[in-house]
């Protein structure tokens, strides 16, 4: 599975890293999400999923 | 799909329990999920009531969120004209406008930025306990810590002198009071927005190091500065930056004494306070109607064609008690996993201060029970003065004792 992050559509609510800081960090600058580790797994596969749910702006996706 | 000339049902609908939403909300989400209602000023709207079409329209650009546009849904008489157009605040933008005026302060609100504050906030948190302890009993928690904690936060982190705080928060509460004279609630906004000018006036003749003062400086190297833009980001800022947690601290302490095992698993470590705080929001939902929206495209959701030019309220509480997102939906379960609630909006609007606030709510929550655990009510639940007029919901006063 691939993490993916459309920082056009991102929207800095920071949602993402609340869920899982080992996967994504927060731009200083303009708040826009930075991905961490783009193949998650395990438990932090189900944290990324998680994040995918929540986003606001609908930027994080998973793909096989 | 029937639509009736003029619809039986005018919103807002108010609040007549604190702990459940209006009867209505129920009936329309289970019969007619998406459905036309009256507006206070005669027009027409659709309320929206599912969790999935709520996340839908808030996410979809063919929804604006240009509240100066005259086809705009008011939910308040008279709330159209406290806007002015050169003072557009971030929440009445579209895209590609919003997206850069969010970019450019977002990054003052970013999780790790939130985090730095903590220590501070703790501080003022601790403070505001150690004087309500010193005096008499019982304390309007309210007074003591609901008000003074996020305003004196959001204070110092724009830079707005604490001392003038009794001046924006009275104007505040009749800002956001519906049914005042719409006159009188014009006027308070001109009192905050006239103050928040001089302020930034001020700011402007040497930058300071707040987030009003980083703004203007790194705006004006962009060279995008522009007075009216700033004032009206500041007066956004401050509004939202006290009313807003104020309220949940007040709520969420109501439902935690209301609740004591689940209050005994978060003392006792065997619940998390974070988890607790989003079950708050989701319960409570406290702003709930001002997620309205324009459509400005026709479009069709949950089967039903939403038409250029109508109105849509995305009604978050209803929402937020959507039996398809969340089991038993009516209950208070803080272990339930509440985080897909949307009592802070959904799409490219959703509040911007989030991780501040809920900082602050698990600082204050684990602090107060932490130093007082025999905290507890000092009135009956039914005698407590509920912000049934308010268009953020809350509480004006909460007598405890310990």
């Amino acid at each position: 599975m691939k993490l993916i992050a459309d920082t056009g559509k991102c929207v800095g609510a920071g949602q993402c890293v609340l869920t899982e800081p080992k996967l994504f960090d927060q731009s200083e600058d303009d708040g826009t999400v930075i991905v961490l580790d783009d193949s998650p797994q395990g438990a932090l596969l189900e944290q990324a999923r998680t994040a995918v749910l929540i986003c606001p702006s609908q930027a994080l996706s998973l793909l096989e | 799909m029937t639509t009736v000339d003029q619809p039986a049902l005018e919103f807002p609908v108010a609040r007549t329990c604190p702990f459940e939403p209006p009867a209505e909300y129920r009936q329309i989400r289970e019969e007619e999920p998406i459905t036309k209602v009256r507006l206070p000023e005669g027009g027409q709207a659709w309320v929206v009531t599912k969790h999935e079409h709520v996340r839908q329209v808030l996410g979809d650009p063919r929804f604006s969120a240009d509240r100066q546009h005259p086809d705009f849904p008011a939910t308040v008489a008279g709330r159209r004209m406290i806007a002015k157009d050169d003072e557009r605040p971030l929440i009445s933008l579209d895209a590609p406008e919003h997206t850069q005026a969010r970019r450019a302060v977002v990054g003052e609100f970013t999780v790790r930025r939130i985090e730095a504050l903590r220590p501070r906030i703790q501080q003022i948190v601790d403070e505001s306990i150690d004087r309500m302890i010193a005096g008499p009993r019982p304390a309007d928690l309210v007074q003591a810590l609901s008000l003074p904690v996020p305003s004196l936060v959001i204070c110092e982190m724009l830079g707005v002198p604490y001392a003038d705080h009794e001046f924006f928060q009275a104007h505040t509460t009749k800002m956001i009071n519906r049914l005042i004279d719409p006159a009188a609630r014009r006027a308070a906004f001109e009192s905050i927005r006239d103050y928040m000018d001089d302020l930034i006036t001020r700011k402007e003749a040497d930058p300071p190091d707040d987030l009003l003062g980083r703004q203007i400086a790194k705006l004006r190297a962009e060279g995008s500065y522009r007075h009216g833009a700033m004032v009206s980001l500041g007066f956004l800022l401050l509004l939202a930056g006290h009313e807003t947690t104020a309220n949940m601290i007040s709520l969420g302490t109501l439902v935690l004494l209301r609740n004591p095992e689940q209050l005994a698993a978060l003392r006792s470590g065997a619940s998390s306070t974070l988890d607790a705080v989003e079950e708050m929001l989701r319960y409570f939902t406290i702003v709930d109607t001002a997620t309205a929206r324009l459509c400005v495209e026709d479009i069709e959701i949950g089967g039903v064609r939403i038409r250029a030019g109508e109105g849509v309220l995305a009604l978050g509480y209803a929402a937020n008690r959507d039996p398809d997102a969340f089991d038993d939906p009516d209950a208070f379960d803080i272990e339930r996993g509440a985080r897909h609630h949307v009592a802070f909006g959904f799409g490219p609007h959703q509040c911007l201060g989030q991780n501040l606030a809920r900082t602050e709510l698990q600082i204050v929550f684990d602090t107060l029970f932490g130093r007082l655990p025999t905290l507890e009510l000092a009135a009956d639940v039914d005698d407590l003065p509920f912000k049934d007029d308010a268009s953020i919901y809350g509480l004006y006063g909460l007598p405890v004792t310990w």
